[in-house]
């Protein structure tokens, strides 16, 4: 951490470390509930004032345009005007109240938010992992039972295992292939780079439906076949092939459409790594007649394994949480292409069991905690080294 | 520690080539090297190509041949048309989603900067007790996973909370509305917001915060007139980050506000065309490219912070 705190030996703001010293236990009680509020306003203050504004404008059956257009000015430039007003109440303090005070101001409304939306969430989730399908009544491990023994769940814990091996696997090798000869190029390295890292801009929904464009299949008889593969099988004079109902390897199918997005974000983070090798190591090998593979081998891979390290976990914590691509791909359960993240919205939304659905949660939650605590640790390191 | 004041050295933007010296021979630009970043270039963008040249036929021609056998006719302006898009928009109801999706996505970004930089400050240049703490708790939240918090924070928005049969929270009737997304937005993108923006305020020269003190400047101030400025590196790069995850979420956005046509925002509108009955190519096609239009212009446009932002991005639960 590299922070120095100023405020203790300021002349300016003295007063905030009497705010901070227990004076006696009544202001210790008045600061405290000063906080609370304090930290609470913004909050409180913007959530009633959006909701207010959403539900006038609900009843005035406005047009959505206008009702965009509020939205964003409300909802863009309301919590920073909340956050000044808040600042100019606090001014209105006694002084020795007003430094105490105004930290939790500056810092509350975030903590609120976190504790609505990820605290409560998280226990609440685990509360109701061990409940019913409506949450009324307990039913100890049953939903757990279930996890580990409904067969669609297995198949979806098998699967994603499954995204978790491939996805990663080919997306770092690819990106890492391509960055170490993208490097080599004369010109046009820039703009090779651009276009493989394109589908990182395009959402999971975009990205389905671009390769459904490459899988469409067409039995014989239902016109003629407009999915790229099949053009492809046509013309070699093969019959058509269904490829999203080939199981297992429909799964593969899907994980293609991944490592063709996520490469790109490979590919970039590692090229950067490259280039950072000082020169002169490469060129010493190479004057040593070391070939290129050699040099790729020796050089260049063990210099930039932390970053394939990071890389490669972010990409498996992507695969963990798979959703979309399934999603929009439909027909999940009966191609066999279920994935856990997938198993817990349709159960959460299309079978309403909240039970089980927040025990496919809470199995993901523990899957993926030790994958991003060693993530987090290898990201401050590397901001560290920067 | 700082996110984007030295981003890695990359270098994606034209005219890039490296200002080494020539390494001796074939090593550089060597025709195995060439044609191999060109086949996996083309690999890459033949099925974006298929779709953008689909959105632009007739509807009977994408529906009745490939999209490569248009190809030949590239010149031929009788072959291609703009009809798919004004019925995309229209019709199909995508100018309305589009409209959603940004009023989904400005605030959903702009609120949990504001409300993450404010608390940086705070947790950089602000004394105040349990500081450490609590920033600690912060980032600790990184590891949530959202499908952890979809539930209850939909039992809150239609239900409210009770505990024991007693209303603790009031049943705020937040599922479908806009409102609703963009809190739950601004919770799953706070910890990664707080925490980069943190990095980047806290290391930023003492000095220059202790001066304007001396020039008698209080906390709001300073924040708004010196280190706003000052981070606008950072504060881009997340923006840039949290406006094209929400833009192309799909997860939260059908989950809290649903898929009615009134309200539902691009890729929800996607996902229905996709699974509607009756392979609607032509309109799938442009769909697709509407959804598409505003994340790759902010790609082409913004290139150097958006690698930055997607990196730095790279630890969001």
């Amino acid at each position: 951490m590299s922070d120095v705190s100023t405020s203790t030996d300021d002349p300016g703001t003295g007063e905030e470390v009497a705010g901070e010293a227990p004076t006696g236990s009544g202001s210790i009680l008045w600061v405290t509930l000063l906080r609370i509020v304090g930290a609470l306003g913004v909050p409180i203050v913007g959530f009633f004032l959006l909701w207010a504004t959403f539900d006038y404008l609900k009843n005035e059956d406005a047009n959505r345009g206008l009702v965009v257009v509020v939205a964003i000015i409300v909802g863009a430039g309301g919590v920073f005007v909340l956050f000044w007003a808040m600042d100019r109440v606090v001014d209105l303090l006694p002084e020795r109240f007003a430094e105490g005070v105004r930290p939790y101001v500056f810092v509350g409304p975030a903590l609120v938010i976190l504790a609505v939306f990820l605290v409560y969430p998280v226990i609440n989730t685990l509360l109701i992992s061990f409940k019913d399908a409506n949450s009324d009544s307990f039913v100890g491990l049953e939903n757990y039972k279930f996890v580990f023994t409904d067969s669609d769940m297995l198949t979806a814990i098998r699967n994603t295992a499954g995204w978790i091996i491939v996805v990663p696997f080919f997306g770092v090798g690819i990106g890492l292939a391509f960055a170490t000869l993208a490097d080599r190029l004369r010109r046009g390295e820039a703009v090779a780079k651009s276009m493989i890292f394109l589908p990182m801009a395009i959402s999971f929904a975009g990205a389905s439906v671009v390769w459904n464009f490459i899988y469409s299949f067409r039995p014989e008889g239902f016109g003629s076949n407009i999915g790229l593969l099949n053009g492809i099988m046509v013309g070699l004079g093969q019959n058509p092939v269904s490829w999203l109902d080939q199981q297992p390897w429909n799964n593969l199918m899907l994980m293609v459409i991944m490592v063709w997005m996520q490469t790109g974000f490979a590919m970039v983070v590692l090229s950067a790594s490259i280039k950072a090798i000082p020169e002169e190591i490469i060129e010493a090998a190479r004057i040593d007649g070391a070939s290129e593979m050699q040099v790729f081998r020796r050089i260049i891979v063990p210099s930039i394994l932390p970053t394939i390290a990071v890389v490669t976990t972010y990409m498996v914590i992507n695969a963990m949480k798979v959703f979309d691509i399934v999603f929009v791909m439909g027909n999940a359960e009966l191609r066999g292409t279920v994935v856990i993240a997938e198993r817990m919205i349709t159960w959460f939304f299309i079978r309403n069991h909240n039970g089980r659905a927040s025990a496919i949660a809470v199995v993901l939650f523990v899957a993926i905690v030790p994958v991003m605590i060693w993530n987090i640790r290898r990201f401050r390191e590397q901001e560290a080294t920067r | 520690m700082s996110v984007g004041v030295e981003s890695p050295p990359i270098r994606p933007v034209a005219g890039a080539a490296p200002p080494r010296e020539e390494p001796i021979g074939i090593r550089r630009g060597g025709w195995f090297v060439r044609i191999t970043v060109l086949v996996i270039v083309l690999v890459w963008l033949i099925p974006t190509i298929g779709v953008l040249v689909s959105s632009f036929r007739q509807e009977e021609l994408v529906d009745t041949t490939g999209w490569w056998t248009a190809i030949p006719h590239l010149f031929d302006v009788s072959e291609w048309t703009l009809e798919n898009y004004s019925l995309a928009l229209d019709t199909g109801g995508f100018g309305n989603a589009f409209l959603n999706s940004l009023a989904v996505a400005i605030p959903s970004t702009v609120i949990p900067i504001t409300i993450a930089a404010f608390a940086a400050y705070a947790f950089s240049w602000m004394e105040f007790r349990g500081r450490y703490v609590l920033f600690v708790v912060v980032v600790g939240l990184l590891v949530v996973p959202l499908q952890m918090a979809l539930i209850p924070i939909l039992r809150l928005y239609t239900q409210g909370a009770s505990l024991y049969g007693r209303q603790l929270f009031p049943d705020l009737d937040l599922g479908g509305t806009f409102l609703g997304v963009w809190l739950a937005h601004t919770g799953f993108g706070l910890p990664l917001a707080v925490y980069l923006l943190r990095n980047y305020i806290g290391s930023l020269p003492s000095s220059i915060i202790e001066s304007a003190k001396i020039d008698g400047a209080d906390h709001f101030t300073i924040f708004w007139r010196l280190i706003v400025p000052l981070s606008v590196p950072a504060l881009a790069a997340f923006a840039i980050f949290q406006f094209l995850w929400v833009w192309n979420d799909l997860l939260v956005a059908y989950v809290f506000l649903g898929g009615t046509s009134e309200l539902r925002v691009l890729t929800i509108a996607l996902q229905d065309l996709v699974g509607a009955r009756g392979e609607n190519w032509h309109l799938l096609t442009a769909a697709a490219f509407i959804s598409m239009s505003l994340p790759l212009a902010v790609f082409f446009s913004l290139q150097k912070y958006f690698v930055r932002g997607l990196t730095a991005g790279s630890v969001k639960g």
